[in-house]
């Protein structure tokens, strides 16, 4: 079972409908125990930093997520979800997760900053657990991408695809238990159907 | 490179899909979800969904169709029509839909725009703003399903709601909408201007070179279209790869 959770944040029901396309059985809670029994979690982003931290703290999620995570639970963070998980976000300036280290910026104004729409993602690694994780997913395939901040992790070999907006910035993440991608597969088509039955499988 | 998006545009009232010229003489398109799965699999950029008379009747959205439409789609899905309250955007995000256009409950409460943005974040805040040329370089916004002028300045108004927190613009012209004669490139590149978030263009694309000017000539991120789309005159494709040539990037 993927608990996919419900932190009052989030477009939780395009990453459920996905989910159903797939024919994989998840559910949508804020329960800690569902997220503990749960076979691996998905954390959605819709949202700002600095309220998602809160909602978290409020549910006390934000030290389950954590632990599960240590304990090496299979993790998908999406977007926001993805951001979250490192140490700060200047959105709000707060304190995030942390189970990434780094940090969360914001992109510069000279281009349209929210960047919206659908840019290219190149694979950055030839690991064969990448290879899975992009399998039937060409090298610079298109995503759909909602976001006016981007991460920047301090250990580079755990960016396993880039996206350029201006800059060339960590789209894809890939380290231990942990995926992450900061563009929305649930809304890409038919690539992004595919990018997260990949990660299910690896799972 | 970040791709220019295309978008079609189910208008809709009593869970109709409808389209009208300058605002009023709506004729039925058909059925929504059908339509939706349709422009998905053409490869539409994102879908755009608004109850056109959700506050002009004074109701709710229709929440059962924002859902049963946002089920069938695979990409990104904007609905407005209206949103009056942090609670009306959540109902609807929770219905399925990735960002919530704000028309008239965001003019009229200005606040309603930084609450949502503060609580949603800015990126699923879309300023649906309708224009209307009143003078030379003189656009006013309109409210109320385009029935209202409200006396204020179109790029007054974009500034301010950019400023609150709106993350995109939504800006349809009413002197050009349905008449199929092309986009409003002035207003459009006067507005892209004036903000620094992405302008998706609405209203007047009538033939395939529209959608490369109101690109080039109106400095638009998205061109969104509908009874083209919904009447089968032109399909996402057709548009996409006409753009290609002409170097627009475009995803395909």
């Amino acid at each position: 079972m993927i608990v996919i959770i419900d932190y009052g944040l989030g477009n939780l029901g395009s990453v459920k409908n996905t989910l159903n396309k797939l024919g994989v059985d998840s559910m949508i809670s804020k329960s800690i125990d569902d997220i503990k029994k749960a076979d691996a979690l998905i954390l959605p982003g819709v949202g700002s930093a600095k309220q998602g931290m809160k909602n978290l703290k409020k549910r006390g999620l934000d030290k389950i997520l954590i632990n599960e995570i240590k304990k090496g639970k299979p993790f998908l963070g999406i977007c926001l979800g993805m951001q979250l998980l490192f140490s700060t976000s200047e959105e709000g300036n707060v304190k995030c997760l942390n189970v990434v280290d780094g940090k969360v910026k914001m992109f510069s104004s000279k281009l349209k900053v929210p960047q919206i729409g659908w840019n290219e993602v190149r694979i950055k690694s030839l690991e064969l657990r990448v290879k899975n994780l992009f399998k039937n997913v060409l090298d610079k395939s298109s995503f759909y991408f909602v976001n006016s901040f981007y991460c920047l992790p301090d250990d580079k070999s755990v960016i396993v695809g880039e996206t350029e907006y201006e800059i060339n910035y960590c789209s894809v993440l890939l380290k231990n238990n942990i995926t992450a991608t900061q563009f929305h597969p649930e809304k890409s088509g038919q690539i992004g159907q595919q990018f997260i039955k990949n990660w299910i499988k690896l799972i | 490179m970040i791709t220019k998006r295309i978008i079609p545009c189910l208008d809709m009232t009593e869970g109709k899909v409808v389209k009208g010229i300058q605002f009023v003489n709506f004729r039925n398109a058909g059925d929504p979800v059908t339509l939706a799965k349709e422009y998905d699999k053409q490869g539409a950029d994102e879908l755009v969904f608004l109850d056109i008379t959700a506050t002009t009747e004074n109701r709710k959205i229709l929440l059962d169709v924002v859902s049963r439409t946002a089920k069938n789609v695979s990409i990104p899905f904007s609905v407005g029509g209206g949103i009056r309250s942090i609670e009306d955007m959540r109902l609807v995000l929770e219905n399925g839909a990735d960002k919530v256009a704000i028309n008239t409950g965001g003019f009229n409460n200005p606040k309603l725009i930084a609450d949502c943005a503060n609580y949603f974040g800015s990126q699923c805040v879309i300023l649906s703003l309708d224009a209307r040329q009143v003078r030379k370089n003189r656009w006013n916004v309109f409210i109320n399903g385009g029935t209202t002028d409200t006396g204020v300045s179109a790029i007054e108004w974009a500034k301010k709601a950019v400023s609150l927190g709106a993350g995109e613009i939504l800006l349809t012209s009413i002197d050009t909408d349905g008449m199929k004669k092309g986009f409003d490139i002035e207003l459009t590149k006067t507005i892209s201007k004036n903000v620094n978030v992405p302008i998706i263009a609405s209203g007047g694309a009538g033939k395939i070179e529209d959608f490369y000017d109101i690109f080039k000539k109106g400095k638009a991120d998205a061109a969104l279209a509908a009874s083209l789309f919904h009447f089968g005159e032109l399909t996402i494709n057709q548009v996409k790869n006409y753009l290609r040539n002409k170097k627009i990037p475009v995803r395909l």
